[in-house]
Protein backbone atom coordinates (compact mmCIF):
# COMPACT_ATOMS: atom_id res chain seq x y z
CA UNK A 1 0.00 0.00 0.00
CA UNK A 2 0.96 3.29 -0.84
CA UNK A 3 2.10 5.99 1.76
CA UNK A 4 -0.96 7.85 2.18
CA UNK A 5 1.41 10.56 3.84
CA UNK A 6 1.93 11.89 0.20
CA UNK A 7 -1.94 13.64 -0.13
CA UNK A 8 -1.54 16.81 -0.53
CA UNK A 9 2.52 16.98 -1.76
CA UNK A 10 2.79 20.02 -3.69
CA UNK A 11 5.87 20.45 -6.59
CA UNK A 12 7.93 22.59 -7.20
CA UNK A 13 6.26 24.69 -9.96
CA UNK A 14 8.83 24.23 -13.22
CA UNK A 15 8.75 25.77 -16.51
CA UNK A 16 8.87 24.68 -19.79
CA UNK A 17 9.26 26.01 -23.34
CA UNK A 18 6.79 25.49 -26.22
CA UNK A 19 9.01 24.75 -29.29
CA UNK A 20 7.08 24.82 -32.88
CA UNK A 21 9.53 21.82 -33.31
CA UNK A 22 7.91 19.55 -30.92
CA UNK A 23 4.64 20.28 -31.95
CA UNK A 24 5.59 19.55 -35.76
CA UNK A 25 7.41 16.21 -34.14
CA UNK A 26 4.11 15.62 -32.28
CA UNK A 27 1.69 16.20 -35.06
CA UNK A 28 3.73 13.43 -36.99
CA UNK A 29 3.72 11.34 -33.91
CA UNK A 30 -0.04 11.49 -33.76
CA UNK A 31 -0.90 10.89 -37.85
CA UNK A 32 -2.58 14.93 -37.45
CA UNK A 33 -3.82 15.53 -41.15
CA UNK A 34 -5.15 19.38 -39.91
CA UNK A 35 -2.36 21.61 -41.39
CA UNK A 36 -3.04 24.21 -38.48
CA UNK A 37 -0.73 21.87 -35.58
CA UNK A 38 2.15 21.63 -37.98
CA UNK A 39 1.98 24.25 -40.94
CA UNK A 40 2.99 28.19 -39.53
CA UNK A 41 1.05 29.55 -42.43
CA UNK A 42 -2.12 27.62 -41.83
CA UNK A 43 -2.00 27.97 -38.62
CA UNK A 44 -2.11 31.82 -39.13
CA UNK A 45 -4.81 31.67 -41.72
CA UNK A 46 -6.69 30.26 -38.69
CA UNK A 47 -5.96 33.15 -36.65
CA UNK A 48 -3.01 31.56 -34.26
CA UNK A 49 0.00 33.81 -33.74
CA UNK A 50 2.08 30.51 -34.31
CA UNK A 51 1.22 26.75 -34.08
CA UNK A 52 -1.50 25.88 -31.49
CA UNK A 53 -0.23 23.47 -28.94
CA UNK A 54 -3.23 20.24 -29.38
CA UNK A 55 -5.58 19.30 -26.62
CA UNK A 56 -3.47 16.75 -25.06
CA UNK A 57 -0.40 18.44 -25.61
CA UNK A 58 -0.55 20.01 -21.95
CA UNK A 59 -0.09 16.58 -20.76
CA UNK A 60 3.47 15.92 -22.39
CA UNK A 61 4.63 19.68 -21.30
CA UNK A 62 4.04 18.11 -18.14
CA UNK A 63 6.46 15.05 -18.94
CA UNK A 64 8.92 16.96 -21.08
CA UNK A 65 9.39 18.95 -18.06
CA UNK A 66 9.31 16.25 -15.10
CA UNK A 67 9.26 17.27 -11.48
CA UNK A 68 12.46 17.19 -9.99
CA UNK A 69 11.72 15.69 -7.13
CA UNK A 70 10.53 12.56 -9.06
CA UNK A 71 7.22 11.91 -6.61
CA UNK A 72 7.05 8.23 -7.96
CA UNK A 73 10.31 6.78 -7.37
CA UNK A 74 9.38 8.65 -3.78
CA UNK A 75 6.32 6.56 -3.49
CA UNK A 76 8.34 3.47 -4.52
CA UNK A 77 6.49 2.97 -7.55
CA UNK A 78 7.35 0.47 -10.08
CA UNK A 79 6.71 1.97 -13.41
CA UNK A 80 6.55 -1.50 -15.40
CA UNK A 81 3.29 -1.68 -12.89
CA UNK A 82 1.90 1.66 -13.80
CA UNK A 83 -1.59 2.25 -16.01
CA UNK A 84 -3.11 5.12 -16.80
CA UNK A 85 -6.79 4.87 -15.28
CA UNK A 86 -7.94 8.59 -15.76
CA UNK A 87 -7.44 12.21 -18.07
CA UNK A 88 -9.31 15.08 -17.92
CA UNK A 89 -8.56 18.57 -19.16
CA UNK A 90 -10.05 22.08 -18.50
CA UNK A 91 -9.20 24.73 -20.69
CA UNK A 92 -8.05 28.33 -20.23
CA UNK A 93 -5.59 30.52 -22.38
CA UNK A 94 -4.77 28.72 -25.93
CA UNK A 95 -1.29 27.52 -25.89
CA UNK A 96 1.23 28.40 -28.72
CA UNK A 97 4.02 27.88 -30.25
CA UNK A 98 6.93 30.29 -28.36
CA UNK A 99 4.83 29.97 -24.88
CA UNK A 100 6.61 29.37 -21.72
CA UNK A 101 4.03 27.27 -19.29
CA UNK A 102 4.70 26.90 -15.74
CA UNK A 103 3.63 23.59 -14.07
CA UNK A 104 2.39 22.91 -10.28
CA UNK A 105 1.57 19.78 -9.64
CA UNK A 106 -0.19 18.20 -6.41
CA UNK A 107 -1.22 14.55 -5.37
CA UNK A 108 -4.96 15.17 -4.83
CA UNK A 109 -5.86 11.70 -3.53
CA UNK A 110 -3.69 8.38 -2.83
CA UNK A 111 -6.40 5.15 -2.24
CA UNK A 112 -6.70 1.70 -3.28
CA UNK A 113 -9.55 -1.02 -4.55
CA UNK A 114 -9.89 -4.78 -4.67
CA UNK A 115 -8.36 -4.92 -1.25
CA UNK A 116 -5.27 -3.42 -1.90
CA UNK A 117 -4.68 -5.13 -5.34
CA UNK A 118 -4.61 -1.70 -7.04
CA UNK A 119 -3.32 0.93 -5.75
CA UNK A 120 -4.41 4.80 -7.08
CA UNK A 121 -2.72 8.08 -7.54
CA UNK A 122 -4.87 11.24 -7.98
CA UNK A 123 -2.64 13.96 -9.47
CA UNK A 124 -3.74 18.01 -10.23
CA UNK A 125 -1.49 19.57 -12.56
CA UNK A 126 -2.17 23.66 -12.91
CA UNK A 127 -0.23 25.24 -16.15
CA UNK A 128 -0.06 29.18 -16.71
CA UNK A 129 1.55 30.93 -19.24
CA UNK A 130 4.65 33.98 -19.52
CA UNK A 131 1.79 36.40 -18.71
CA UNK A 132 0.30 34.79 -15.76
CA UNK A 133 -2.42 33.22 -17.32
CA UNK A 134 -4.29 30.34 -16.65
CA UNK A 135 -3.83 27.80 -19.63
CA UNK A 136 -5.44 24.91 -18.09
CA UNK A 137 -5.77 22.46 -15.51
CA UNK A 138 -5.30 18.18 -15.89
CA UNK A 139 -6.27 15.64 -13.73
CA UNK A 140 -4.22 12.43 -14.31
CA UNK A 141 -5.28 9.39 -12.27
CA UNK A 142 -2.61 6.38 -12.16
CA UNK A 143 -3.35 2.99 -11.54
CA UNK A 144 -0.58 0.54 -9.99
CA UNK A 145 -0.71 -2.91 -9.99
CA UNK A 146 0.70 -5.18 -7.15
CA UNK A 147 0.87 -8.53 -6.37
CA UNK B 1 -14.50 23.24 -41.76
CA UNK B 2 -18.23 23.76 -41.32
CA UNK B 3 -19.27 26.12 -38.35
CA UNK B 4 -21.41 23.91 -36.11
CA UNK B 5 -24.40 25.85 -34.52
CA UNK B 6 -25.97 25.60 -31.09
CA UNK B 7 -29.56 25.61 -32.99
CA UNK B 8 -28.43 23.04 -35.98
CA UNK B 9 -27.50 20.36 -33.31
CA UNK B 10 -29.74 17.90 -31.97
CA UNK B 11 -29.01 15.57 -28.89
CA UNK B 12 -28.38 11.95 -30.29
CA UNK B 13 -26.62 13.48 -33.76
CA UNK B 14 -23.41 11.87 -33.87
CA UNK B 15 -19.69 13.15 -34.88
CA UNK B 16 -18.07 11.79 -38.86
CA UNK B 17 -15.81 9.14 -36.83
CA UNK B 18 -12.15 9.63 -36.94
CA UNK B 19 -10.15 6.04 -37.51
CA UNK B 20 -6.12 6.23 -36.77
CA UNK B 21 -3.40 4.72 -38.72
CA UNK B 22 -2.57 1.29 -37.25
CA UNK B 23 -0.26 1.52 -34.05
CA UNK B 24 3.21 0.07 -35.37
CA UNK B 25 5.91 -0.16 -33.13
CA UNK B 26 7.13 2.45 -34.99
CA UNK B 27 4.40 4.88 -34.26
CA UNK B 28 5.30 3.87 -30.67
CA UNK B 29 8.87 4.86 -31.13
CA UNK B 30 7.39 8.17 -32.65
CA UNK B 31 5.24 8.76 -29.67
CA UNK B 32 7.64 8.03 -26.86
CA UNK B 33 9.72 10.69 -28.23
CA UNK B 34 7.43 13.26 -28.93
CA UNK B 35 5.31 13.15 -25.89
CA UNK B 36 7.98 12.99 -23.72
CA UNK B 37 6.43 9.57 -21.77
CA UNK B 38 9.41 7.58 -22.00
CA UNK B 39 7.67 4.62 -19.87
CA UNK B 40 9.78 1.81 -21.69
CA UNK B 41 6.61 -0.54 -20.92
CA UNK B 42 5.64 1.23 -24.93
CA UNK B 43 8.63 0.88 -26.65
CA UNK B 44 10.66 -2.33 -25.06
CA UNK B 45 9.39 -5.63 -25.37
CA UNK B 46 11.88 -7.26 -22.80
CA UNK B 47 10.95 -4.23 -20.35
CA UNK B 48 7.20 -5.66 -20.88
CA UNK B 49 7.72 -9.23 -20.42
CA UNK B 50 9.56 -8.51 -17.08
CA UNK B 51 6.60 -6.31 -15.97
CA UNK B 52 4.10 -9.11 -16.87
CA UNK B 53 3.20 -7.91 -20.41
CA UNK B 54 2.88 -10.55 -23.26
CA UNK B 55 4.08 -7.64 -25.48
CA UNK B 56 4.29 -3.72 -25.31
CA UNK B 57 1.35 -1.85 -25.79
CA UNK B 58 0.01 1.66 -26.91
CA UNK B 59 0.08 4.70 -24.85
CA UNK B 60 -3.39 5.81 -24.11
CA UNK B 61 -2.56 9.03 -24.48
CA UNK B 62 -1.70 8.16 -27.86
CA UNK B 63 -5.58 6.94 -27.98
CA UNK B 64 -6.49 10.36 -25.97
CA UNK B 65 -4.56 12.02 -29.10
CA UNK B 66 -6.76 10.46 -31.63
CA UNK B 67 -10.34 11.21 -29.70
CA UNK B 68 -8.68 15.07 -29.65
CA UNK B 69 -8.35 14.83 -33.72
CA UNK B 70 -12.45 13.65 -33.18
CA UNK B 71 -13.30 16.58 -31.69
CA UNK B 72 -11.10 19.26 -33.64
CA UNK B 73 -12.34 17.42 -36.91
CA UNK B 74 -15.53 18.75 -35.70
CA UNK B 75 -15.02 22.49 -33.93
CA UNK B 76 -12.13 24.20 -33.61
CA UNK B 77 -10.09 23.68 -30.71
CA UNK B 78 -10.89 26.82 -28.94
CA UNK B 79 -14.39 25.76 -28.31
CA UNK B 80 -13.43 22.63 -26.33
CA UNK B 81 -13.88 23.61 -22.61
CA UNK B 82 -13.35 20.46 -20.65
CA UNK B 83 -13.39 17.01 -21.66
CA UNK B 84 -11.78 13.56 -20.06
CA UNK B 85 -11.41 10.20 -20.22
CA UNK B 86 -11.26 6.87 -18.55
CA UNK B 87 -8.58 4.14 -20.01
CA UNK B 88 -10.85 0.82 -19.78
CA UNK B 89 -9.06 -1.54 -21.59
CA UNK B 90 -5.41 -1.60 -23.41
CA UNK B 91 -4.89 -0.90 -26.65
CA UNK B 92 -2.28 -3.58 -28.77
CA UNK B 93 -0.23 -2.74 -30.62
CA UNK B 94 -1.35 -2.71 -34.70
CA UNK B 95 -4.61 -1.84 -33.43
CA UNK B 96 -6.16 1.04 -35.52
CA UNK B 97 -8.13 3.58 -33.05
CA UNK B 98 -11.67 3.68 -34.44
CA UNK B 99 -12.65 7.40 -32.57
CA UNK B 100 -16.46 8.21 -31.93
CA UNK B 101 -18.90 10.93 -30.34
CA UNK B 102 -22.53 11.96 -29.57
CA UNK B 103 -24.15 14.57 -28.36
CA UNK B 104 -26.02 13.42 -25.16
CA UNK B 105 -26.87 17.12 -23.95
CA UNK B 106 -27.51 20.80 -24.43
CA UNK B 107 -27.26 23.47 -21.96
CA UNK B 108 -26.43 27.18 -21.04
CA UNK B 109 -23.31 27.83 -18.78
CA UNK B 110 -21.15 30.64 -18.18
CA UNK B 111 -23.20 32.80 -20.56
CA UNK B 112 -22.86 30.49 -23.45
CA UNK B 113 -23.95 27.34 -25.69
CA UNK B 114 -22.49 24.08 -25.28
CA UNK B 115 -23.12 20.60 -25.55
CA UNK B 116 -21.90 17.33 -23.65
CA UNK B 117 -20.49 14.83 -25.87
CA UNK B 118 -20.02 10.93 -25.06
CA UNK B 119 -16.76 10.04 -26.55
CA UNK B 120 -15.45 6.71 -27.44
CA UNK B 121 -12.57 4.39 -28.44
CA UNK B 122 -12.52 1.15 -30.06
CA UNK B 123 -9.88 -1.19 -31.39
CA UNK B 124 -10.42 -2.41 -34.95
CA UNK B 125 -10.58 -5.50 -32.94
CA UNK B 126 -13.69 -4.32 -31.33
CA UNK B 127 -12.12 -3.59 -28.33
CA UNK B 128 -13.63 -0.73 -26.17
CA UNK B 129 -10.29 1.38 -24.93
CA UNK B 130 -10.95 4.62 -24.12
CA UNK B 131 -14.83 6.16 -22.82
CA UNK B 132 -15.46 9.95 -21.53
CA UNK B 133 -17.34 13.39 -22.58
CA UNK B 134 -16.52 16.78 -23.56
CA UNK B 135 -17.96 19.70 -22.62
CA UNK B 136 -18.14 22.08 -26.29
CA UNK B 137 -19.15 25.21 -26.58
CA UNK B 138 -20.71 26.45 -29.98
CA UNK B 139 -22.36 29.80 -31.54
Amino acid sequence: MLDRSFIGLETEPRSVAVEASQLRFFARATGENNPIYFDEAAARAAGHAALPAPPTFLFCLASLAPEAENVMARLGVDMGRVLHGEQSFTYGERICAGDTITLTTRISDIYDKRGGALDFIVQDTEATNQNGQSVGLTRTVIVVRNG
Amino acid sequence: MATITYHAVDVGETLPPHESRPITRHVLALYCGASGDHNPIHVDIDFARKAGMPDVFAHGMLSMAYLAQLLTGWVPQDQIRQWGVRFIAITPVHAKVLCTGRVVEKFEADGERRVRLAIDAHTDGGIHTLSGDAIIALP
